[in-house]
Formats: structure tokens, sequence, C-alpha cells
């Protein structure tokens, strides 16, 4: 015979104070996950969505990034020339030559200054990158001094709108547009003409390769020559690959760094509610025993109590869900010391990061209400009837 | 017996309810602070910056090197007593490509003096025979005369386990090939925010073996008067305005708050998150013991029957709040702060990190008036209660 | 003069809008060494009278004089310090402090007398104890007595200040016959033997019996 909920759920309604304060206590350790979960999740979304494994992205051998390695023309000219690279639709190669830099911007809002990813493109690789859209302005036009700003440091920057002049090496470029690029990692990029930029900024060369493969499935065999050919001295990874190496060291900072604090957070909030949920049987001797004498045996009293506590924590993992929502969206920025520039992501909720929320809101109600419970249905009967 | 056997005898009433209060007020300093650590460390890296001396690096980025050409006109300026260089090598470890430290390239002979303040040499090869320049520590007399050899952190020896004399290997990522270094010495930083996990290595090995295509990273430049820093930069970056390697200089204080500045909002996050969590967990500490008094409203009559007045059981109850989230606060904070400074806590891409003394206070006072004002609450009402209404409250 | 003098006390209880008169135009006179029980029906305002005469509660009007002193006059401080000198209380509940020991809660009271050192203080309680018979249960909790134990540690506690007014409400009310007639006994004995003055609110007429005088009280107002 189980103890109606509507017990619970009447007694918990008694003591509103303890209950919100409770409850309110684990809505926080339940925001805190939700949002930190959000944090990762968009941080990952950024940098993993960007890239695609039908993608070969080419490097020389030992760089680490694009911005350490250096191709020089003639290696270009091989690469582009390979029967491997995809014929685009007008039937264009789809390859793209880029070349890559960091240069130093000030914020807006006076915040410090900050690493800005600076990448030369032609036009034409520009097929290769499909997601990328301009949302203001326009493109820039081939041969010209002038850049588009990803939407996501648009605004962050000092000098990136439309209009603005951006003083690189001895030249001035002009904004011509502002560009989306489907959430990936381009947002956080500037973009220019790679045949005027790499010249300024480069002395003529490029960073690296990127291209189509007609038949993906020949990667190992394509990676193989190519690296072994005596011509080239390069490195072949998949673009998203490459790109998942890149965001591995931040995405693993923020994972455990959070995981630290939640696991923190949860045993400070099960001593929490193991606190409550003894002081809510301690009130409540009386009703236990009587309960006890009715019929209900001790083992329905005590998944009663742990019900309670899992009702007042799951209230608690709503109020949290409902405190982090506001957040989801809301962009940050810092420094991928992997690529030594500035990444902008967003905190993104999803309905699985809120169910996980909902829980661990759970599992802190369980554990922290076993014990209580426990010792609830294990009540003397006699001392409880006197009420002491 | 007296007031405080009173008090500790009431802790001692339902020691499971006091435990578990005290072990999360515990909980709840110990992230705080921990998680402070983080801006903390941040701080004290910009401490790390010299005032009296600057840092001239190229317009664009750091990314982008000076070339040696700069040096003699900065040199030549009025302020400017000395001048270095340095160069990020940037290299991996062949042995465990995802650990990372930091390599440079430098001009030993004008670097290690100019940087004496910072770095102690507390090993080193022997070397009969040959000595160190005049004015630089003796012990580098291995290092100054071997072309491949590197003076390496304390740190990072103890993590890679390397000795003295071994010969490694680090791939170079912006200047390709597998180079071979000896070590010859071991520092340790003198300047708390300064890492111990750096190499330094001589600078004409690298020019040497880029094919000369290595240039300088930053300059470093030592001033005779710290006040006149403002319009030496402005001199600098002047002279070199319309050459095709522009330069931004500024004080090296102000160039490791530019790293700091670099990590953006994440500090800020960080700080909000550590506030949330306390708050969190000493608002459910607080409720406890708010409930914890109410409990004894019929002994707090019978006390004040016996003729104890308003003001003791007001100090009484305020007394025992105060234990108990002092006894959890202190400890936290405490532990966190060794926790932290043991080095058994460490962030990739950060420099040993620590919690600064003000921050556990700061979390101390969190503690002390969460529980001040979860014993002021209780407290008053127990002084104005009325003795006929306490004793026949039942509890 | 009596050691306690009540002249024409109202005690009204507020309850919303409505006034409860619980005691209406009472006197009463006690004089020293007095063993005097108060009897009457529940809600009779015995147990106020007694909180009157001990400076718990306050007249609404009227005037309250022990030992000389009008209680009414005192601020709420002095009316603590008061008490703690000249009155010994005794509960029916005996309400000792559960996390005491039985010598550590008789010595509760001397914390407020001023300058007396901790050796003495626990000199004292061990005397009081030793007077009720339970010298040898000085180190035991109140859980780890019996009832009866427990009002004679209770017993000690409120004579421990050497007062020389004890009032004891409903002393016998929650023990068996045995412990009731030892704790009967005990008071009889600080009466006779030591000149206590004891008011005793009751409704046992068995407990009623061994005082000198009955009182009965019926609706706030006195009968013989």
């Amino acid at each position: 015979m189980a103890i109606p909920i509507s017990y619970n759920i009447r007694s918990v309604l008694r003591r509103p104070w303890s209950t919100l304060a409770t409850a309110v206590g684990i809505g926080l350790v339940v925001a805190i996950l939700v949002l930190a979960l959000a944090l990762a999740n968009g941080f990952q979304q950024s940098l993993v969505a960007t890239g695609s494994a039908q993608n070969a992205l080419v490097m020389r051998t030992g760089a680490d990034s694009e911005l350490t390695s250096g191709i020089d023309r003639g290696g270009v000219s091989i690469l582009r020339g390979l029967t491997d690279v995809a014929v685009g639709p007008a039937g264009r190669p789809l390859v793209t030559s880029d070349m890559v830099v960091l240069i130093n911007q000030e914020r807006t809002g006076g915040k410090g200054s900050s690493n800005v990813t600076v990448r030369g493109v032609d036009r034409d690789g520009m097929i290769l990158r499909e997601k990328v859209k301009i949302v203001s302005g326009r493109m820039f036009e081939p041969g010209a001094a002038e850049l588009v700003i990803g939407t996501r440091i648009a605004t962050r920057f000092v000098g990136f709108g439309l209009g603005d002049q951006v003083r690189l090496g001895q030249r001035a470029f002009t904004v011509v547009g502002i560009f989306a690029a489907g959430g990936t990692a381009f947002e956080s990029e500037a973009w220019g003409d790679v045949a005027i930029l790499s010249p300024v900024l480069r002395g003529g060369g490029y960073s690296s390769v990127t291209f189509r493969m007609k038949d993906p499935a020949r990667f190992a065999a394509l990676k193989k020559e190519l690296e072994a050919d005596p011509r080239l001295g390069v490195q072949v990874q998949r673009e998203d690959t490459y790109y998942a190496n890149q965001s591995q060291g931040l995405a693993t900072t923020i994972r455990v760094a959070g995981v630290f604090i939640v696991l923190i957070m949860a045993v400070g909030a099960i001593f929490a509610a193991m606190n409550t949920m003894f002081a809510a049987v301690g009130a409540r001797t009386r009703e236990i025993a009587t309960l006890l004498t009715l019929g209900f045996g001790p083992f329905a009293v005590m998944t009663s109590f742990v019900l309670e506590s899992v009702i007042v924590a799951l209230v608690g993992g709503v109020v949290g869900c409902l405190l982090a929502l506001p957040v989801n969206g809301m962009a940050t920025s810092t420094t991928n010391f992997a690529t030594f520039s500035e990444i902008a992501f967003a905190f993104q909720i999803t309905p699985p990061i809120l169910l996980a929320g909902l829980i661990f809101a759970l599992g802190l109600g369980v554990v922290g209400g076993i014990l209580p419970a426990w010792k609830a249905s294990r009540l003397p009967l006699a001392a409880a009837m006197r009420g002491l | 017996m007296n007031f405080a056997t009173l008090v500790l005898a009431n802790l001692g009433r339902n020691k499971v309810r006091t435990i578990l209060t005290t072990l999360s007020i515990f909980v709840a300093l110990f992230l705080f602070c921990s998680v402070r650590a983080v801006t903390d460390t941040l701080q004290d890296t910009i401490n790390v910056g010299n005032e009296s001396r600057l840092i001239t690096r190229n317009k664009t980025s750091l990314v982008f090197p000076l070339p040696m050409g700069h040096l003699e006109r900065i040199r030549a300026l009025p302020g400017v007593t000395a001048v270095t260089w340095s160069n990020w090598f940037g290299g991996t470890d062949p042995v465990d490509t995802r650990s990372f430290f930091a390599q440079f390239a430098i001009d030993a002979k004008t670097y290690l003096p100019m940087y004496d303040s910072d770095l102690a040499i507390v090993d080193a090869s022997p070397a009969p025979g040959v000595s160190a320049p005049a004015g630089m520590d003796p012990r580098l007399a291995a290092f100054m005369n071997e072309r491949t050899a590197a003076i390496i952190g304390e740190g990072l020896m103890k993590k890679k386990g390397w000795k003295l004399g071994q010969t490694i290997r680090i791939n170079g990522t912006i200047y390709p090939g597998s180079w071979l270094f000896v070590i010859r010495a071991v520092y340790r930083p003198k300047v708390k925010g300064l890492d111990d996990m750096t190499m330094y290595f001589h600078w004409d090995y690298l020019y040497e073996n880029s094919n000369r295509q290595a240039d300088v990273g930053v300059f470093s430049l030592e001033l005779a008067d710290p006040n006149r820093a403002g319009q030496i930069i402005k001199t600098v970056d002047a002279v070199f305005e319309n050459s095709p390697a522009p330069t931004r200089t500024e004080t090296e204080r102000a160039f490791q708050a530019g790293f700091v500045s670099m990590m953006g909002n994440i500090p800020f996050v960080v700080r909000v998150l550590g506030g949330a969590i306390a708050f969190a967990i000493l608002l459910v500490a607080m409720n406890t013991m708010m409930a914890a008094i109410r409990e004894r409203t019929s002994e707090f009559g019978v006390l004040k029957t016996l003729g104890f007045s308003d003001a003791y059981l007001f100090a009484l109850v305020l007394a025992e709040a105060a234990l108990i989230t002092l006894g959890g606060g202190v400890a936290g904070a405490l532990f966190a702060r060794f926790l932290v400074a043991s080095g058994k806590v460490a962030l990739p891409f950060f420099p040993p990190m620590s919690v600064h003394w003000e921050t556990v206070f700061t979390g101390i006072g969190l503690a002390a008036f969460m529980g001040a004002v979860s014993g002021l609450v209780p407290a008053w009402q127990t002084a104005r209660l009325r003795i006929v209404d306490a004793l026949r409250r039942v509890a | 003069m009596a050691q306690v003098e009540v002249r024409n006390v109202r005690k009204v209880y507020r309850r919303d809008q409505l006034e409860v008169p619980v005691l209406d135009g009472l006197s009463i006179e006690i004089e020293k060494g007095e063993f005097i029980a108060l009897m009457g029906p529940s809600g009779s305002g015995k147990t106020t009278l007694l909180n009157l005469i001990g400076g718990i509660d306050r007249p609404t009007s009227g005037e309250v004089v022990v030992d000389g002193e009008d209680t009414a006059t005192l601020s709420t401080r002095e009316l603590a310090r008061w008490r703690s000198r000249h009155i010994g209380y005794i509960f029916q509940m005996y309400n000792l402090m559960p996390v005491l020991t039985a010598l550590q809660n008789v010595e509760l009271p001397l914390l407020l007398v001023r300058g007396m050192k901790a050796k003495e203080r626990r000199e004292r309680a061990r005397l009081a104890l030793s007077i009720v018979g339970l010298e040898d249960r000085l180190d035991h909790y109140p859980r780890q007595l019996s009832g009866g134990q427990e009002q004679r540690v209770a017993i000690a506690r409120a004579v421990v200040t050497d007062p020389t007014l004890i009032l004891a409400d409903e002393p016998t009310g929650d023990l068996d016959k045995k412990s009731a007639t030892e704790v009967l006994e005990l008071l009889e004995k600080l009466n006779s033997g030591y000149q206590k003055t004891i008011v005793m609110v009751t409704h046992d007429p068995g407990a009623a019996e061994r005082a000198h005088r009955m009182v009965h009280l019926d609706k706030g107002v006195l009968s013989r």
C-alpha cells in the first residue's frame, strides 16, 4: 500500500520557506550545469560544424595550424592541378588556396585588444565554402583592397563596421560587407582577396590549400601519396578533423572545468538537500508514527520521503532551467590559444541539455533524500508517538 | 561550564545537521575560492610586467616579425639603456605532442642580464675551462659556450623527467624540422605569476638553422627612467611608423595585460559563476540554521525564565551561527588556497595557479555575512520572544 | 508584610478583536514559608497567576509585590535579573536542556551570578543534586534519566541559587505514582527543612494535600 502523493505535496507546501530555499539552491546548481553544458556545446558547435569530411586540407609538414604553415606558389600549383580535386557545376575545380594571419584589433567598449584571423581567399575558392552568405553590404571585388567581416566579430571590434578602414601593412583596406557562415568558425574571421592580402602580409606565400575530394573514400591513399611527394613537403588532413583538433584544447578546458565545478556543487547541493530533508523528517515524527501505525510499511514511508525530496528537487530543476534560458544565445568570446585568435561563440541550450539538468536535479533529490527517508522508515514507534 | 560550553553543547544537539551544514558551507567556500583562482592567477600575470621595461612588437600583430634592422635605431634612442630581443619558437615535443610549453629563442648575452630580476639559475652543467661573459651568472658558462644549449624551467624539468646534460628533440612548427637541444641550465622564477615551464635557447642557433630567415619576435627595452615610458613609447613607434614593419610599443605590464584581455569575457563569467555557486549553497545553509533555532523556542523560554537576558540569548544564537559558518567557511577557503597552491590543479595554457589571500578573506567575509544574517534574524526573534509564548510552544 | 502580595490584578488576553479576561480583580497574599496549592479546572487562570508572581508575565492592571518589589515597575532586563535571584521555577515537562548533563543543567542559573567561579558553581550544583538525592547521576544526560529523576534535576536547578520562593507548575503532572510521591516529599523537605516558600499549581488532590493551604480558582476568581 503506497502513501498517496498528495500527502507529500501538501507537506511540501506546509513548509514554504524551507522548500523555496532548497528549490532555489538546487535551481542555481542546475542552472549552472545547464549553462556550463551550453557553453561547451556552443563552442563545439562553432568549430565542429566548420569543415567537411569531404574536403582535404593541406598544410606544410610540422605546422600545427594554418597560421604556422606556409606553402609556396609551386606547391599550390601542383595541388590545384591534382586529379583528385573535384570539379564544380560550372566546370571550375573546387579548390581554395588560403593565406591566414592574425591582426591585433581593439575591442569595442575599451576592453583591450585581441587577435583576429584574417584569411585571404580567392573568389573561386568561395564555392567550396557553401555556407557563406553576405548579410549586409557586398562581397569584396577581386583585386580590390577590400575586406568582408564575419558577423560574430563585426560589432565586437573597432574599425570593422561597413565603410571603416583597416590598416594592414602599408595599405588601407575598406570594409565592404558583413558575412554569415552558418555558425561556423569562419564567422569570427575577416576575409579578403588573397591576391592582394598575400603580398601585403605574407610576401606572396600561402598558408594552406583546401579542396573537395572527388572520391572522399580515397582519402587514406591520397594522404599517403601527397605526404610522400618530395616536391611538396606537406601534411594532409580531412578538413573537419583539422577543426576538431583546433578546438580540442579549449573544449577540454571548458569541459573539465565545468565538470569539476558541477561535481563539487553537486556535493554541496546534496549536503544541503539532505539537511532539509532531515529537518523535515525530524519535524514530522508524530505524522510518520501515525502512518506506520495505520499500517503503511516502512518501505512505503521511505519511498514517500524520497519522492518528496525528488519533488522539491525537480521543482528546483525546473526553476534552474528557467533561470538559464535567458542566457541562451548570449555571445561570449575568448582566445583559442591553439589558434591564438579570437573565437566568439554563444551559449547554446538544447533540449537534451535541459533534460540533463532535470535528471541531475532528480539525482540530487534521490541522493539527498535517501538517508533521511531511511531514517524516517526506521522510526521507533513508541518514542515517536510521545513526540520525542 | 560557561557561555562557550553552551554554544558547543547546542551545536552537538543534532550532530548530523551541524556536520552537514558545516560541510555544505565548506564546499561553497571551497568552490568560490578555487574558481576565483582563475581570475587571481590572471591578475598575477599582469603584475609580472615590469614598469621600467618596454616591449616593442609588430603593429599588425604579434604573429608578424620585426626586422633585425630595427635594433640599432632603437638602441640609439636616448633614455634606452639596453635592448634585447626574443622570438617565439612554438615547437612541440615529439614524445608528447599534446603537452604545451613555451620556447623562446633569445640573445642570451643581452636578454639574461636584463631579466636577471625575473629568473634565477638554480642548476647548471659544470663547464671546466670556460666562463660566462662579465655581468652574467657564472653558472651560465656551459650554456653560453654551446650553440645548442637550452635553459629549462624547474617545473618543466620535473614534468618531462629531463636531466641536465640531456639532449632533447623539439619539432618546429613555424621553423620546420626536428631541432636538437642540450639542457645546460635550470631556472626558477623570482616573480610570482611567472611560470617555471619555459625553455630558452640561443637565437643564433635559430637564425642559422632557419636559413637565416628568423627575425625578431619582440624587442625588450630597458629604460633609464620609467617615468619617461610614455614619451619613449611614442618615439619608438614614430621612428618606424612608415617603415615596412611599423611597431607598437607598450610597457611590459600593458603587454601582459593584453594577453589577459585576450581571454575576453571568460574571467567575468568565472567570477559570476563562483559567486552564484557560493550564494546558492549558503542560502540553503542559512535556511537550515534558521530552522534549527526555531525548533528551540520553548527552550529559550526556559532560559529566559531562569533569568538569562535577551542580550545573552541573542549572543548565544549568533555565536552558534558564526561558529558553523566561520568554521566551514574558513576551512573551505583555506583548503582551496592550499590545494591550488600545491599545483595539483592546472589548466592548459595557464601559469601555475594561486588563490590570493584577498579572495580567501572575501570568501570568509561572505560566509560570515551569511552566517550573521542566518543568526541575526532568529537571534532577534528569540530576544523578543515573550516567555509565556515560548513556553506554550511545543516544538 | 507577606512575601507575596497580589492586589487587584487583572490579566486580559487579546485574541483578534476579542478581549478575554483570564484574571479579573484577583487579590491574594502568601506568607513566607508557606506551602500553597493553587487548584482549579483548565483555563481557570492558575498558571497565569503563577506566571505573574514569577515575573514571567505582566498584569494588565493591579500590583504584584514580591519580597517588597513591585515587579510591574521593573524593566525586562531588571526583571530577568530579579528572577534569577528570587525565584526557582519547576515546570511540568521538566524542561531540562537535552544537550547538557544533569550537573550542567543545575549549574545553568549560576552562570548569571556575578563573580562566581567555575569551581564554586560546580560545588553548589553538586550540593543541590545531593539534596534531591541524585549525586550519582551528575554526568548523565536527560535522556538517560527517568521522568522522576529528570524532575528532581529540575528541582535541584530551581533551588541552586537559593531563592526564597519556589513556583511549581503541575510538577507531578507527567509522572507515575512512585516518582510523583518522591517529588512531593522533596518539595515538603524543601519547605519544612529549608524554609522555602512554595506555590504549587496542581489539579491532583493527592498532591494538593501536601500543601498547608489550598486555594481554588475558577474563571479567574478565587473561591475558598
